[in-house]
């Protein structure tokens, strides 16, 4: 088993997130797409990863605002299904997924040009807003794996989220930062490798907390 | 008193080390609150419970009240109106009744606040005493459709906000300023939602000679055409056909609300002769409203407009299957078939309160996934958490802060 002593110890930071309106609303399919082009990136964050934390007790779905706005508003359920199952994992940026979401409705749109017939009823719009995130340290600081699964068991869910998603999609770090931590000051490239491979984005927070602590429970030699 | 702590065993210490946390960022900074009552209307309830919280928890935070005559108010309601959606004739006259009150206002109040939070369009014009401080207008109506001549007005004072704050995302304008949404929250300790012993449960309905031989269907509301408690009554009908139910209407009318007394006399025309229709009136009773959502099988909420819609939260709130109308802030707080089932007619509410009458798996089970949603988003913590973060955006314009 690797050493669980880290050269550099872990700080639990949580998020807090405020939701601001841009004002900006959409009732047609041709509206949505041409606002996903242009509005901020913390508005595509927001959109793609609000679920996540205001309905953290349901997994795996609804994954996306625009995934349930199309199927449940639009009654556009092809394409609200493609929505819901683009793999976020495969993205690195916001630029990117902002793209991938863009191209799968543009698409679909040529395929069914009878979906730009369709509208929401008024009360109905897709409205765009940004997330807003306020970004601190906990009391959470961990040395080694195990001082790491005590905290881990305690800190809110949202240090959770912010460690696994916020830090590796929004921030751009590219990797979630238990796995870049355990990589690099603790040395378990192996565990760090496990904890990447996990689909968060198909657990509940709280069915991850217990994952990432069994997977560092379970180490291998 | 209640204090911070006691919300500990139901959001968790580590939610409340966070409000305390964050909080501790607005050291040296005071929130100076101002509205137009003190009492009577939620915003009043909100303040009287989150100011002393505020204060708790390290924001120093103060509350002060604007004071007008009989023809201010006269036209404030008029503008409340207008700015729903409803017709008014409104002239310059009452604009004018309203600078003269607005001009008294600014000349007496003494404006202390680095950071000054006015709710609702009464007291918008203190404004004109801004002086390097910032300020806050919070907008606690359904303005998605609002009166163009009233919100015109408005506009002169919003612009010169730092920010503006939104119940719902339909109710936002495009401004020259931000605008954040906040939904407004349920308190879980007050005596509206904290958990009854059954003894006090069974009292209420004894008292009101309810027999829980039959599911019980249940509406809380004003006796206000909005709330469509007619259509309520409809929607029993169409259901009993099939299932013998019973239905609760409760609620109260205000004094000084001659259409509730006409509405409630429709009310009761229309219920005349079934047994197993219960009207009652209930005015500031929060004890027998939270025994009666309890003692209810499903929660109906079948408004035609709504400001927020906050019944609908204290429902879920008790684990209970809402059906509600997809109006205001309801589609915020019920997911259609995660947390509840939305609907838009008659016909449609009568068929999904017999999906959930046939399937009580499937109906406890969304009241599950609705207390849940309650607990994580409309709970007075998560609003208190929220005000202060709103407070710190003041001071950070960017989309990421590090504090």
């Amino acid at each position: 088993m690797p050493p669980s002593g880290a050269q550099a110890p872990f700080v639990f930071y949580a998020s807090s997130h405020i939701s601001e309106l841009t004002g900006l609303r959409a009732s047609t399919l041709g509206q949505l797409l041409e606002l996903i082009r242009e509005v901020p990136g913390s508005s595509i964050y927001h959109h793609t990863h609000r679920f996540l934390q205001q309905h953290q007790y349901l997994s795996p779905e609804p994954p996306n605002d625009f995934s349930y706005w199309v199927s449940d508003v639009l009654g556009e359920d092809e394409l609200g299904e493609k929505l819901a199952s683009i793999d976020t994992m495969q993205f690195l940026t916001i630029r990117s997924l902002r793209e991938k979401i863009a191209s799968t409705i543009e698409k679909y749109l040529e395929d069914n040009p009878l979906a730009k017939l369709r509208f929401s009823r008024s009360e109905e719009e897709f409205h765009f807003i940004k997330s807003v995130s306020f970004v601190f340290p906990t009391n959470y600081v961990a040395h080694d794996l195990d001082e790491f699964i005590q905290a881990l068991k305690k800190v809110t869910i949202d240090s959770i989220y912010f460690h696994i998603f916020e830090a590796r999609l929004r921030l751009e770090k590219q990797v979630n930062d238990f796995s870049n931590w355990i990589g690099s000051a603790i040395g378990d490239k192996g565990l760090a490798d496990k904890i990447s491979r996990l689909d968060p984005y198909t657990h509940t927070l709280e069915d991850l907390r217990n994952k990432i602590i069994s997977l560092i429970q379970k180490r291998s030699p | 008193m209640i204090k911070i702590d006691d919300y500990i065993p139901i959001v968790g210490q580590s939610t409340i080390d966070e409000i305390r946390m964050l909080a501790a960022k607005m050291a040296g900074r005071r929130v100076q609150h101002i509205n137009s009552t003190a009492v009577g209307g939620g915003v009043a309830e909100i303040l009287n419970r989150m100011v002393p919280l505020l204060n708790e928890v390290g924001v120093n935070a103060g509350w002060d009240l604007i004071k007008g005559g009989e023809n201010f108010y006269s036209v404030t309601k008029k503008f409340h109106n207008a700015l729903h959606g409803r017709r008014e004739a409104i002239d310059q006259r009452d604009f004018d009744i309203f600078m003269e009150t607005s001009r008294e206002n600014i000349a007496k109040l003494d404006i202390s606040g680095d950071i000054v939070f006015v709710h609702d369009p009464q007291p918008i014009a203190l404004v004109e005493k801004k002086k390097g401080n910032k300020w806050l207008w919070r907008c606690h109506i359904d303005v998605s459709n609002p009166n163009q001549k009233v919100w015109g007005f408005l506009m002169d004072f919003i612009v010169k906000y730092d920010s503006a704050v939104f119940s719902a995302p339909g109710f936002s304008q495009r401004l020259p300023i931000r605008q954040f949404l906040i939904s407004p929250s349920i308190d879980p300790l007050s005596d509206k939602n904290k958990e009854l012993p059954q003894e006090v449960i069974d009292g209420v309905l004894r008292k009101y000679e309810i027999v829980r031989d039959k599911p019980i269907i249940t509406q809380i509301s004003r006796f206000d055409y909005l709330k469509d408690p007619l259509g309520v009554i409809d929607v029993y009908s169409q259901v009993k056909r099939y299932i013998d139910c019973q239905l609760i209407l409760a609620g109260g009318t205000a004094s000084d609300d001659p259409e509730g007394q006409k509405v409630l006399d429709e009310v009761m025309e229309k219920a005349a002769g079934d047994k197993d229709i219960h009207i009652l009136l209930l005015p500031q009773n929060d004890i027998e409203v939270n025994a009666l959502q309890r003692a209810s099988d499903i929660i109906i909420q079948k408004s035609i407009k709504e400001g927020f819609g906050l019944t609908v939260a204290e429902a879920l709130w008790k684990a209970k299957p809402v059906v509600a109308s997809s109006v205001g802030g309801i589609s915020l707080q019920i997911k259609h078939k995660y947390s509840g089932l939305l609907c838009h007619s008659i016909e449609g509410a009568a068929f999904a309160l017999k999906q959930l009458l046939h399937s009580p798996d499937y109906a406890k089970k969304l009241g599950e996934n609705g207390r849940e949603h309650i607990k994580n988003n409309f709970l007075l913590t998560r609003h208190i958490k929220e005000y202060i973060l709103l407070f710190l955006s003041l001071y950070h314009p960017e989309d990421v802060v590090n504090l």
